[in-house]
């Protein structure tokens, strides 16, 4: 089971964390403060598994992004890294070639795609274009609550101008 | 009325935040904006509700306190929109989790949008639950997901599949309930719902015998056709990766026929053909091919056994180990370890592939060979690769080198040939990596060297030379200085030349310059210096020329601003100046170290952690009561100023001397036998004047502030039964351990002096044991309640190895002391009693409630009883 997400950049600054296992404040700020300091000085050429305090942590650098997932001892390593490989290219789909300032600026986005991928640390789905389309038509949901607001909100203050 | 009208926008605060040039500003920004947020909950605010939750969630990312949000989920949540929704889950799911009680708020909303008409409402509850549910909320919801199992919208399906692995994981009493819905999702053709649907089936398997037994029988063949199906499918562009046609569904269905065909010969026969085609199909030149392989090398190895497959393996990991991409040795290495059980002969094979992997410039791979070569290790090939390995510690890196010693002196004292090759190869790491051995490692180098008569001129040469080039390496210079003080004599006479070495000119006082510079080094430590001291003593008698400037040396330290030296280095001084005439039989050899009841003593290190020895308290010359010890224990014991105990005093005494965790209950079997503490050489020493006393029961204070790990103290204590006496020694009393404890524990009868009384209370009770436990209370402390357990043995015959061990919830702390023996007499001829500390935190509230287990021997049956014990009085 994949105990855990984390999506670093290269300055060691933290974009998405997700966490499948109940860990205290105190040890999420641990594990990443210490994950970051082994995986970001890692060289380019070594495996994409490090063990670290028990952990077992997959990662994989993506332009400026670490995508790390953290795993049991009894996992396939090489499946996660298909995993990890398999989350940037729906993320990639979805933002249209995907930049780390696309999952700062709608970081809550980039959430809703792991929740689409993953559920209690386990695969949900393996078709890309599934998750693409559940996401959309929640998107679609959401923009069409939106303009019933705003439609709504142009009726009432057209009615007490 | 829009909110993105007024206030900062998410959009501007990350900008604000990302523009920050430092820390302080950030920090600013962020308490401005949690103000505004704060105030607009404080408002009841909902248009901003939505926009202030994800403004937190981003403020959270960073690592700041945003607990004040919790209940802005929650209200999102209870909203009617989706949107509303969709935002107040995600918040939930980042915000908060399992242990916090606030969680418990929203089972109800979850449970009305798991029956919501929105079918993208249901999969954000699905969600949710599926990541962050507690116990509670798994028990209450499970029969809402186990419905949903059957939903109409295969993305719901998966979705609940998904949530039920989270229920039973939390509550696997559930897992019953989920096992006929599980089965019927492998029958499914949409992909999400079979891989989510094999991955409920896995982990069922997991918890549950009876689902394991259920999808053995009926289900093995249809995976099997599924598992064909995928491996044959033509191209599937939704699915395909790599050129396989979803490799996740691959390796999810290798991994549920693993557990299926372990331990059953017909469902491993059924799956055989399918493994085999696998294992020779699958391309392996990208990674999702790879993956798949790797599975399926494990199931073949889990499953049971046929020849072909495995070599069929075995070829596989073979493969990987001289692939060039990392990943694939890593994993080749870690699967490696697991076929050692299977074939170890296969593995042998790899064996220098593997001790290169090693010396890899990736540390990962580093460690998954260091493990490697250590189960790789056997009688006929330690000594080729324990020199690879030493060699190799030279050249590696400061942070590889604990690890790679800590294996190596393993490996070195489990397969050791011969002593000689024990002692140069220990020799070696010292010298090399001497900082980085556990002390226990060369306590017992020492045992050995004591133990090895013939070899003690050639070690004390060795140690000479490695000392002149690696003094820096604390642990090499102790044994130095120990083998120094013991056998200094030899090195200067050459005595007992072995042909395999050179002979060396070593003068007096190049000996004592050894000893000197040990104990000036800085960065000696107290262990060290305090041993170096007593080597002074033993030269200065061993070599009379250098009497007075060893004088001078020991003289230096009456200053010291350690207690334990300055004692030393004046009762020695004094020993030099006015007893001449008995100081040669004072400072003879040790004698040798009984090398049986070390490694039994260490073997068993935790029960003899607890060990006390009984030995006579020796009147001191300066009127200090000391506790007997053997000169090594003495010499590493650095804080003897614990006067020896009164046994009138409560057990507690014993465990604050110790200051070990002794729950759970140690064993007795290596602690009860009678122990002889002999009278050491240093303490007779001491004693000169004095006369022995009477042998009143004393606990030794084996433990040092520098030593207080748990195996050290084996170590040291291993060592006490072993030293014979010596020629003038007094002769102590053997005090058995059960009686030495039984002195200490409260007497039952007694009722403490103002506490409260309990009636005796029959905590369990079966046909062959009985436990009674007499509760009482310390006065001014009702949180702790003492507890008196006595077993009684029913049945006619002795029970042997008798262990008591008890568990409790997190809101009590319990404490065992040792029990009073580990026998128990037939009939109820007799019982064992053991003295329980329970600490209830939340006294007042809750009572206090014990599982217990209870293991023991009858006719060398071995015997288990378990039981939970909740018939305690409500106030305690």
């Amino acid at each position: 089971m994949i105990q855990f997400v984390l999506l670093i950049s290269r300055q060691g600054k933290v974009r998405l964390t997700k966490w499948y296992s109940p860990y205290t404040q105190k040890e999420r700020s641990k594990v990443i403060r210490e994950l970051s300091g082994v995986i970001l000085t890692r060289g380019p050429k070594l495996c994409n598994f490090v063990e670290w305090r028990g952990h077992k942590v997959v990662y994989k650098r993506y332009a400026s992004l670490y995508f790390c997932m953290g795993i049991d001892q009894e996992d396939n390593e090489l499946e996660v890294l298909e995993i990890i490989h398999h989350y940037v290219e729906i993320l990639d789909r979805y933002f249209g070639s995907v930049c780390e300032l696309d999952l700062i600026f709608n970081f809550h986005k980039a959430y809703y795609a792991l929740d689409e991928l993953l559920i209690a640390g386990e695969l949900q789905e393996s078709s890309k274009k599934t998750v693409a389309r559940l996401i959309a038509a929640q998107d679609s949901l959401v923009e069409a609550a939106k303009e019933q607001a705003s439609s709504l909100s142009n009726i009432i203050s057209q009615a007490t101008k | 009325m829009n909110s993105f009208f007024s206030g900062t926008r998410l959009r501007d605060m990350i900008r604000a935040i990302r523009a920050c040039k430092t820390a302080a500003e950030e920090r600013a920004v962020v308490r401005k904006e949690c103000a505004a947020i704060r105030t607009s909950i404080n408002e009841n605010d909902h248009d901003y509700r939505h926009r202030n939750l994800a403004k937190l969630m981003f403020i959270h990312m960073l690592g700041y306190p945003t607990h004040f949000g919790q209940m802005e989920c929650l209200k999102l949540i209870a909203s009617a929109g989706f949107p509303e929704k969709r935002i107040g889950y995600l918040g939930l799911m980042l915000l908060l989790d399992e242990r916090q009680e606030v969680l418990m708020l929203v089972t109800n909303s979850l449970k009305q949008d798991l029956n919501h008409s929105n079918q993208y409402i249901v999969g954000l509850a699905l969600c949710a639950l599926g990541n962050i549910c507690s116990a509670e909320m798994a028990r209450d919801l499970a029969p809402e997901v186990e419905r949903l199992l059957q939903f109409r919208d295969p993305n719901i399906r998966k979705k609940a599949a998904l949530c039920s692995i989270r229920i039973i994981r939390k509550v696997p009493d559930l897992a019953e309930n989920f096992i006929n819905p599980a089965a019927a999702l492998l029958k499914e053709k949409h992909h999400g719902v079979l891989i989510t649907g094999i991955q409920l089936c896995t982990d069922l398997c997991k918890v549950s015998p009876e689902a394991l037994e259920f999808l053995r029988k009926k289900h093995t063949e249809g995976l099997v056709r599924t598992l064909k199906d995928v491996v044959n499918s033509p191209y599937t562009p939704e699915y395909d990766i790599a050129g396989i046609a979803d490799p996740f569904l691959h390796v999810r269905l290798l991994k549920l026929l693993r557990a299926l065909g372990q331990g059953d010969a017909d469902s491993s026969d059924a799956m055989n053909d399918i493994l085999a085609q696998v294992a020779t199909k699958t391309e392996s030149n990208k990674n999702a091919g790879n993956a798949i392989l790797y599975e399926c090398v494990e199931t073949i190895m889990s499953i049971e056994d046929n020849g072909g497959l495995r070599v069929l393996a075995i070829n596989i990991l073979g493969r990987f180990l001289s692939n060039r991409d990392n990943n694939i040795r890593y994993v080749a290495l870690n699967m490696l370890m697991k076929a050692i059980t299977v074939d170890a002969q296969a593995v042998q094979r790899h064996r220098a592939t593997i001790l290169e992997c090693v010396k890899d410039s990736d540390a990962s791979i580093r460690k998954r060979a260091l493990e490697l070569v250590y189960l790789l290790v056997n009688e006929t090939n330690v000594k080729p690769l324990t020199k690879e390995l030493i060699d190799y510690l030279e050249v590696s890196d400061q942070d590889f080198k604990g690890d790679l010693t800590a294996k190596i002196c393993s490996i070195v004292e489990k397969f050791s040939p011969e002593k000689i090759w024990y002692i140069d190869q220990m020799l070696k790491v010292l010298a090399e990596a001497g900082n980085f051995v556990k002390d226990e490692v060369w306590h017992a180098l020492i045992v050995v060297i004591s133990n090895a008569s013939d070899l003690h001129g050639y070690t004390v040469r060795a140690l000479y030379k490695a000392f002149k080039t690696s003094s820096e390496q604390e642990s090499l210079v102790r044994v130095a200085v120990w083998c120094i003080g013991e056998y200094g004599d030899m090195l200067m006479n050459n005595v007992g030349m072995l042909g395999i070495e050179d002979s060396v000119t070593v003068t007096d006082s190049d000996i004592v310059d050894v000893v000197e510079i040990a104990i000036k080094h800085h960065a000696s430590d107290l262990t060290t210096k305090a041993m170096a001291l007593i080597a002074l003593l033993k030269l200065s008698s061993r070599f009379p020329s250098c009497s007075e400037r060893i004088k001078d040396i020991i003289v230096h330290h009456k200053g010291s601003l350690v207690l334990e030296l300055q004692q030393r280095s004046l009762e020695f001084n004094s020993i030099i100046d006015k007893h001449q005439n008995i100081r040669s039989t004072l400072v003879e050899r040790m004698p040798i170290l009984d090398e049986a009841t070390f490694t039994t003593r260490r073997a068993g290190s935790l029960p003899a952690a607890v060990s006390t020895s009984g030995g006579a308290s020796l009147n001191l010359p300066n009127g200090a009561v000391k506790p007997s010890t053997s000169l090594l224990v003495d010499l590493l014991d650095l804080s003897d100023d614990v006067p020896a105990a009164p046994s009138s005093s409560g057990g507690d005494f014993l465990q604050d001397l110790l200051g070990v965790d002794l729950s759970p209950a140690p064993t007795q079997s290596g602690t009860n036998q009678v122990q002889k503490a002999g009278t050491d050489v240093l303490l007779d020493l001491l004693s000169i004047g004095a006369h022995p006393v009477q042998s009143s029961s004393s606990t030794t204070d084996i433990l040092s502030p520098i030593q207080n790990e748990k195996s050290p103290i084996a170590t040291l204590d291993a060592l006490l039964p072993s030293s014979s006496l010596s020629a003038q020694a007094t002769s102590a009393k053997a005090a058995p351990m059960m009686d030495l404890l039984d002195g200490f524990s409260p007497s039952p009868s007694k009722p403490e002096d103002n506490g409260s009384v309990y009636p005796p209370l029959v905590a369990f009770e079966s046909s062959s044991l009985r436990i009674t436990f007499n509760l009482s209370k310390q006065p001014g402390n009702p949180q702790i309640t003492i507890v008196l357990a006595t077993f009684t043995n029913l049945t006619p015959n002795v029970f042997t190895d008798f262990i008591f061990q008890a568990a409790v919830p997190k809101f009590l702390q319990l404490h065992l002391d040792p029990a009073s023996s580990n026998i128990l007499p037939a009939s109820g001829n007799g019982s064992i009693t053991q003295n329980l500390r329970v600490t209830n935190n939340q006294h007042g509230k809750k009572s206090i409630v014990m599982r217990t287990r209870i293991s023991y021997k009858i006719n060398n049956k071995d015997t288990l009883e378990e039981a939970q014990i909740n018939n305690f009085p409500r106030d305690l």
